[in-house]
């Protein structure tokens, strides 16, 4: 037991030090050839356009989250038959199409900068919270809600008390993946004049510089990364300790 | 306390309870019992309206339940199912306080409330309260089930074979528990079973169902030594008057006031008390009453002697307050016809035997 247990333990530390090796034989490439200096050139863009980013991420997926898990619910719950079934074929619809296809079509209503920019990302956002939201609440289990009803609870409060609470953690893990694609969309939103590290992505291809791509390219996947451990230590701590698989 | 008056329920065309008429008085348990799809169930969700009656009349407390908001009904009524349904992202406490919460009572004295009847089915408050349900074994789960539904202290229980799930040597303890808690609280408790044995347990009037219709209202004993039809007799088993024996008493069949001898007494005294009563074994007894003893009608006649020297040590006694079930077990074990009965402190009071145990049950077919 214990002997297994060392083993795995030092398995554990060989892999960590090969991930540092690795991670510091990157850096000594990046410094040697040229690059570090090339993005740091471009650091006062990345900030600015990093903040613009973080704006569009911001305003679109409060937008989803919003109209998603309300939309989410009443799909669920829905007394009308077919309704929940229209609704997510749909949405399901939805998701089929092309992100770059939303956007332009945004573009071709809405014109061109923000305004259509948050449409588009809200939309591609939307679908994974609604569809978790959906899952979560269906798959609390009917027992639960029939003791909720036996002791008089009414439809909101089996909803407030026993439902959300319950599929919480799934409807945050599809809060976290809809941020996560969302960070990691936003780059598109520049050609339809969005702003944001897109600019630096997609003028470094222009431009064949791949220091200028590299500066939006790596600041967008690092934002991706925070943005889904920050949503997942917001799932470690919402959801109720007896609901929560990770704790 | 709950009358059903000529209550019907038609599911699609499919009729689940056909015209039923219930009376359950008040602190009375009443069993719902019948195979599956007879309609017990539906019956008694009809009476919280979590099924609404095609026709006839619900009253619980004498009021109308169709004229009382379904919600606040359902708050006034306990009710416990056989999943359970704690939920699980609340601890125990917060569980065992639903309804209490729902009513807006006051969060001290219910947590305390909490506390106090978590006590009485044997989980301590102090290792469960702050618990959350998945770290609870079923048996536990559902000691907090029945809890639960107590809490706002409802005068009216519905359950839906709350220990069906539970395994059967776990399922004995709750049911005592329940009936120790049940003896204390007086509540008028419905109760699906599809369980005969525990029907006979727990109830004092057992309703029988068969295709959504009430074939007999009565209570344990005369279902079991008078079944209305065949299949009443089927379901409650070729073993029925065996299963009566769980509801006697040792006291129910003893002979009282019974002789007896003391040590310093001769062998002749033994003799003759045996002779008069025609008996051929008499329990020799301590200074104070207690059974120490027996001594055979051979062992005595014409021997000279005190009992004191020649007596049999007794195989076995019994309480007065075990059930003839056990009487008959130890009889069955020990070879014997006779048993002699104690009381809770070992005071000798009368002896059963094979013979009076099946006149006692006899009792019951000569009067009719």
């Amino acid at each position: 037991m214990t002997a297994s247990v060392a083993e795995a333990g030092a398995g554990h530390r060989t892999w960590r030090g090969i991930v540092l090796l690795a991670v510091f034989g990157l850096g000594i490439w990046a410094q040697v050839s040229g690059i570090v200096p090339a993005i740091l050139r471009y650091r006062e863009d990345i900030v600015y356009l990093a903040r613009q980013h973080m704006t569009l991420v911001a305003m679109s997926g409060s937008i989803a989250i919003v109209i998603g898990i309300p939309l989410g619910i009443l799909i669920a719950r829905s007394r009308i038959p077919f309704l929940g079934p229209a609704i997510g074929q749909v949405i399901n619809l939805g998701t089929t199409i092309p992100t770059l296809a939303i956007l332009a079509l945004a573009m071709t209503v809405l014109g061109l900068g923000t305004p259509s920019a948050v449409f588009g990302l809200a939309v591609l956002t939307l679908l994974p919270i609604m569809l978790n939201t959906v899952a979560g609440l269906k798959s609390v289990p009917a027992p639960l809600i029939e003791a909720a009803r036996g002791m008089g609870m009414t439809r909101a409060q089996i909803l407030v008390k026993v439902e959300l609470p319950n599929a919480m953690f799934v409807i945050l893990a599809g809060i976290r993946t809809a941020l996560a694609i969302n960070v990691g969309t936003v780059p598109l939103a520049f050609l339809i004049g969005g702003g944001g590290l897109g600019e630096l992505i997609f003028t470094g291809i222009d431009l064949m510089e791949p220091g200028l791509l590299l500066a939006g390219a790596i600041p967008t996947a690092l934002l991706a990364v925070l943005v889904d451990i920050a949503v997942g230590q917001l799932q470690y701590w919402l959801v109720p300790r007896g609901v929560n698989p990770l704790r | 306390m709950i009358r059903l008056e000529h209550v019907t329920k038609i599911f699609a065309g499919i009729t689940a309870v056909d015209a039923v008429d219930l009376e359950v008085g008040a602190g009375e348990v009443c069993v719902l019992l019948g195979p599956s799809g007879c309609g017990k169930t539906t019956t008694m969700k009809m009476i919280n309206r979590l099924i609404e009656p095609t026709s006839g009349k619900i009253f619980v407390d004498g009021r109308d339940t169709a004229a009382v908001d379904e919600v606040t009904l359902r708050r006034s009524i306990g009710y416990v199912i056989q999943q359970i349904g704690l939920f699980p992202n609340k601890t125990v406490e917060d569980n065992i306080c639903v309804v209490p919460d729902l009513l807006g009572h006051d969060r001290r004295q219910s947590r305390k409330r909490a506390a106090e009847l978590l006590d009485m089915v044997n989980l301590d408050p102090g290792i469960f309260l702050k618990r959350y349900p998945k770290e609870l074994s079923g048996g536990q789960q559902q000691r907090v089930g029945v809890v639960r539904a107590l809490a706002a202290d409802p005068p009216v229980l519905l359950m839906d074979e709350p220990f069906g799930a539970i395994d059967p040597i776990n399922r004995e303890v709750i049911q005592d528990e329940f009936m120790k808690l049940q003896a204390a609280l007086k509540k008028t408790v419905v109760f699906v079973s599809h369980d005969i044995d525990e029907a006979v347990k727990m109830a004092s009037r057992v309703a029988i169902f068969r295709a959504g219709r009430l074939i007999q209202y009565d209570t344990p004993d005369n279902i079991l030594a008078h079944p209305i039809d065949s299949f009443v007799a089927d379901f409650v088993g070729s073993d029925r008057t065996l299963k009566r024996l769980r509801l006697l008493r040792v006291a129910d069949a003893m002979v009282g006031d019974p002789p007896v001898v003391r040590a310093e007494d001769t062998l002749d005294t033994a003799a003759r008390l045996m002779a008069e009563r025609g008996h051929v074994s008499i329990v020799m007894v301590g200074p104070r009453g207690r059974a120490r003893g027996f001594v055979r009608l051979d062992a005595a006649q014409g021997r000279p002697g005190m009992v004191g020297e020649n007596h049999e040590k007794l195989p076995c006694i019994i309480n007065i307050r075990d059930d003839l079930r056990t009487a008959v077990s130890q009889m069955f074990m020990h070879d014997l016809t006779w048993l002699a009965c104690v009381d809770d402190d070992g005071f000798y009071r009368g002896y059963v035997t094979q013979r009076g145990i099946t006149h006692l049950l006899g009792a019951t077919y000569r009067d009719r």
